[in-house]
């Protein structure tokens, strides 16, 4: 135990420094997410069949490419989108390169989200909007999402989950974090108890996630109270 | 006031193998006036909802023209359109209020949306609206709530509400624009009896105290009886009469529920 606590002693730096290459991979993907993934999926929503602003081609558009995206197996998507991220950030490899496909991920994944919360709020709350003389973006921002929003936040939670789950594979682009560190430190050299001790940092991680998004969702939901 | 001129809705049938297409109106005319509480009384399925809603041009005609103070809505370009409903209140069946809105805020949002980009400018994003607006329309708020005798509660979300209290709100919001116009869309068909009064004697109160014209749709008789001067009877989409209601009963207070009860329980149904 006191061998375990000199080595993780000595990691302490790497430790930091991986903790912070996951936070800065989170922090663009999930500003991604919420600046073009919010937007693309309340667009799904508004042009999907049968919902208030029909647009045929434009559903199949971003639902298609949300399809795409979401169905790639995601070690292969980060590979096939390097010519791309070089093209956008200057480089393949490193934390911001790395910060590109997962963008991509949390973008499809929170619109996804976006369109299925808001097709959850009563068919009547467009209707109170038109009736009342509403345009469509008075719509989207004074009734539609006012309404969703407790549904926002837990899928936004949703979202962040995963995205610390789709981190850990960013070393193959040397995008770093604290999953690349398990697997370098504890899988790669055989210390396994560092393996453990980083594992049960990301699940304490996830627990004090969920319980904060939780509890904004409640804190934000008067539909039953 | 408003004025239905030879209208048809015609709805093509989904999934139909010919062309055929489903009347939901059929060459209605009638015209209703100042102040008048209107009632459109029908089977559901009989066209009245529709007929309704083509007044503020959430529904279309197929042909002829629906105008309000001789204005056609359905020829307007969608912002003229936009503008003109917002002079004309609805109150739905199911309240429709904003379940994450305080009751004040559901009653001022009509008065909010007027401010362009207000969503912007209320998270400090966007142009800052008019000093005071945002004071002026909670003010305007206050006032309607305490009309429909509901200021006691405008800290409360709806859920904290019974039926008639919601509707109450629901009516307050539809008012607080002071339109010329307020459409009812079976605006008691889900409250019991005591909410059914209490909403009736406020729209009643309304039209005396604001001379809004009332279009009242609903299946129940005795609510269309109790407040309507006259009432426009729907079959099947085609217009079979329109009542001239007796003026016997007092129309400008509804018994209470125990008052109605006794009379009813006695044998008195007058």
């Amino acid at each position: 135990m006191n061998e375990l606590a000199q080595r993780l002693g000595e990691y302490r730096g790497e430790i930091v420094t991986s903790i912070v290459e996951t936070g800065a991979m989170l922090g663009w993907s999930l500003l991604a997410a919420v600046l073009i993934g919010l937007p693309m999926g309340t667009g799904m929503y508004l042009a999907r069949r049968g919902g208030p602003k029909e647009r045929g081609w434009l559903y199949s558009g971003l639902n298609g490419f949300v399809n795409v995206v979401r169905s790639v197996p995601f070690l292969l998507f980060v590979v096939a989108l390097i010519p791309f991220t070089r093209w956008a950030v200057g480089t393949s490899f490193g934390t911001t390169a790395a910060a590109v496909p997962l963008s991509f991920v949390a973008v499809a994944l929170y619109a996804r989200w976006v369109e299925q919360t808001l097709v959850e709020i009563p068919r009547d709350t467009v209707e109170l909007a038109d009736s009342l003389g509403a345009n469509t973006f008075q719509l989207v921002t004074r009734f539609l999402y006012p309404e969703a929003r407790s549904g926002l936040v837990l899928s936004m939670t949703t979202v962040t989950i995963s995205m610390i789950s789709y981190s850990t594979i960013m070393g193959v682009v040397g995008g770093g974090g604290v999953g690349d560190f398990a697997i370098r430190y504890g899988y790669q050299r055989y210390e396994y108890d560092i393996m453990y001790v980083t594992i049960a940092l990301i699940v304490v991680l996830v627990m004090l996630i969920q319980t904060f998004g939780t509890r904004l969702s409640m804190a934000l939901d008067h539909r039953s109270r | 006031m408003i004025e239905f001129d030879q209208v048809t809705k015609s709805y093509t049938q989904p999934g139909a193998r010919r062309a055929g297409s489903v009347h939901a109106l059929h060459e209605v005319s009638l015209s209703v006036g100042e102040s008048e509480i209107f009632g459109v009384v029908g089977e559901s399925g009989s066209g009245k909802s529709t007929l309704l809603r083509m007044v503020n041009a959430l529904e279309l005609p197929s042909s002829g023209a629906v105008t309000v103070n001789g204005v056609n809505l359905a020829a307007l370009r969608p912002r003229d359109r936009r503008a003109q409903r917002r002079r004309i209140g609805m109150v739905f069946q199911q309240f429709n209020l904003l379940a994450n809105k305080t009751v004040l805020a559901n009653v001022a949002l009509p008065l909010n949306l007027h401010q362009r980009l207000g969503g912007l400018a209320e998270r400090g994003l966007g142009p800052r609206r008019r000093p005071g607006a945002e004071a002026a329309s909670a003010d305007r708020a206050r006032e309607m709530l305490d009309f429909v005798n509901m200021g006691a509660q405008a800290s409360k979300h709806p859920a904290q509400l019974s039926g008639g209290e919601k509707q109450r709100v629901a009516i307050a919001r539809a008012l607080v624009n002071e339109p010329d116009i307020l459409l009812c869309d079976e605006p008691t068909s889900s409250l019991d009896s005591q909410h059914t009064d209490e909403v009736m004697a406020t729209l009643l109160r309304v039209r005396a105290e604001m001379g809004t014209s009332i279009l009242l749709v609903s299946h129940e008789l005795d609510v269309i009886r109790g407040a309507c001067d006259r009432a426009a009877i729907l079959e099947s989409g085609r217009l079979t009469g329109i009542a001239e209601i007796a003026r016997l009963q007092a129309r400008e207070s509804f018994d209470s529920y125990s008052e109605r009860a006794r009379k009813y329980l006695e044998g008195d149904q007058e």
